[in-house]
């Protein structure tokens, strides 16, 4: 059984056909990259999949159990985090705050102190910054916080919405780096990202999503060697 | 030793306005909407502790209790028949509007049941006026537990919201709610919970205003509401310390103004001032906008 698993994904905007029919699996322990251009419908498949927006028709499927209906705020007790592009922190609270909130669906507070000793040693930066107002961050810190943020549900699978959009290339190395050590931790990762290089540099296997469409999928480092994905995402 | 007096006054009347605005600005800041059936809320809790207290002869303490257990359930049913349907509609409008014929159905429910004369409200507090100065200054208990309530809902809600998780829950959804939902958290229940505080409030804040002005009508509430809905804009919307100072700053002008100037002209000075301020600092006294990084 997949971890997650995705059939017939069909997704409207108003009258427009954003995603035509996708289906993929995302395997316990994957690092799975979803790339594509703009336009193309990869934060749509995640938003789809985490609750914030309802399919047409197809379904989702996590650890064998249909939540294409399930409301966005249970599927996050069952184990599942989303990155969501843009950071989206909540820009008047503090780091400390925003990293507790991420915890919200857990109760027992040892577990979360344990946590969040965990997200301060894989983000030094956030530790030292605890207290600052998060709107306040640069672009860098605040993907950061959004991830540790996401880290505190303590998730079995964590979806990542272009962590690297708008970062500088020291802060993009830094952010990969993490993602790694969350797979190397067991953590389920799927992965969207503009920045297809990078983005197969670190993962297991790959679906390229075009206008709505998978449209090639394989081995991360096949994808890395194939011709048409080097001309068209690798700007080889 | 009488502009003392007023000052006090002002400041209860102040009170009220900013237990009333509390409402007002918790309501916009996390379901960003002008729930402009406040205002009647408040007079639907003053007839409620007017019948259990007249009708039934039951104690004053009671009364209020029932009157805000009522009030919250109006409030939690207001918002799930009348405005989460609305959530999300294409503009923003369509709530507001829905707001303003939730406030009339108020009205005229209370006109037919209770006629449009006026029911003189038995004050609820029981307390001996106090003589300050050497009985130069007469501070009324009314007065007094006015803003006695009002200072103990603002530390216990600004507790509520700084120390618990429902509380820092409110401050996620009145941010970003898609983000929220991403914590796990239910806006839904969220929103919900919000109106219901601020129509508990509502009630507290009926019973105070009709206990200090025992002239109840369907009407009630409606300047009252109008006026708390500009101390929540004066002191900057969706921030509950500028409810709380807008509220006390506008009852004082308006006691002053009617002290010292003109009571005809008290509720225009009360609006001039608004568009002063307004002209000044756009987002009220305690507003702000932290500009997000990219």
């Amino acid at each position: 059984m997949s971890m997650l698993e995705i059939k017939d994904l069909e997704v409207y905007y108003g009258v427009i056909k954003a995603i035509k029919g996708v289906s993929f699996s995302v395997e316990e322990g994957e690092v799975i990259a979803l790339i594509g251009a703009n336009g193309a419908g990869k934060t749509t498949i995640l938003h789809t999949i985490t609750g914030l927006l309802t399919p047409a028709s197809g379904s989702v499927l996590f650890n064998g159990n249909d939540i294409t209906k399930t409301s966005a705020h249970k599927i996050v007790r069952m184990g599942m985090a989303h990155v969501p592009e843009g950071r989206r922190v909540f820009a008047n609270l503090s780091v400390l705050q925003n990293l507790k909130l991420g915890a919200y669906t857990r109760t027992d507070r040892a577990e979360i102190e344990k946590n969040l000793d965990m997200v301060f040693s894989r983000f030094p930066r956030l530790k030292e910054r605890q207290n600052q107002i998060s709107g306040t961050l640069s672009g860098g810190e605040q993907q950061m916080l959004a991830m540790g943020r996401a880290l505190m549900s303590n998730p079995r699978i964590l979806l990542m919405d272009e962590p690297s959009m708008g970062l500088s290339p020291i802060f993009v190395n830094e952010i990969f780096d993490i993602i790694n050590a969350v797979k190397a931790d067991g953590t389920t990762v799927l992965l969207v990202e503009q920045n297809a290089k990078k983005a197969l540099s670190i993962a297991d296997r790959g679906y390229v999503l075009e206008t709505g469409n998978i449209v090639l999928t394989g081995k991360a480092d096949e994808l890395l060697n194939n011709e048409d994905i080097k001309k068209a995402y690798l700007g080889e | 030793m009488s502009f003392i007096s007023y000052l006090i006054n002002g400041i209860s009347l102040g009170s009220v306005y900013a237990i009333i605005a509390l409402g007002y600005t918790m309501v916009y800041g996390i379901a960003k909407m002008l729930n402009f059936a406040h205002g009647d809320i408040i007079m639907v809790g003053s007839y409620v502790i007017f019948c259990l207290m007249s009708g039934t002869g039951m104690s004053p303490l009671v009364s209020v209790i029932l009157s805000i257990v009522c009030c919250t359930a109006l409030g939690i049913t207001v918002e799930a028949i009348a405005y989460r349907p609305l959530r999300g509609a294409a503009s923003p409008l369509a709530v507001l509007i829905t707001a303003i014929g939730v406030s009339y159905f108020l009205q005229n429910t209370a006109l037919l049941i209770f006629g449009a004369n006026t029911k003189q409200f038995t004050s609820v507090i029981k307390m001996e006026p106090i003589q300050l100065f050497s009985g130069q200054v007469t501070v009324t208990g009314e007065t007094l537990v006015t803003i006695v309530c009002c200072l103990i809902i603002m530390i216990v809600l600004l507790t509520f919201i700084n120390k618990t998780k429902a509380g820092q829950a409110m401050l996620a959804v009145s941010e970003d709610q898609g983000a929220a939902k991403l914590m796990g958290i239910n806006v839904n229940g969220t929103i919900s919970l919000t109106f219901a505080i601020g129509s508990g409030l509502a009630a507290i804040a009926g019973m105070l205003l009709c206990s200090s002005y025992p002239s109840l009508t369907p009407y009630t509430g409606s300047m009252p509401g109008i006026k708390a809905f500009v101390a929540a804009v004066f002191g900057g919307i969706g921030s509950i310390p500028g409810a709380f100072v807008g509220g006390i700053i506008l009852g004082i002008i308006e006691i002053m103004s009617k002290a010292y100037i003109s009571s005809q002209l008290s509720d225009a000075i009360v609006f001039m001032v608004l568009i002063i301020v307004l002209l000044v600092k756009p987002t009220g006294l305690m507003g702000k906008k932290i500009q997000e990084k990219v």
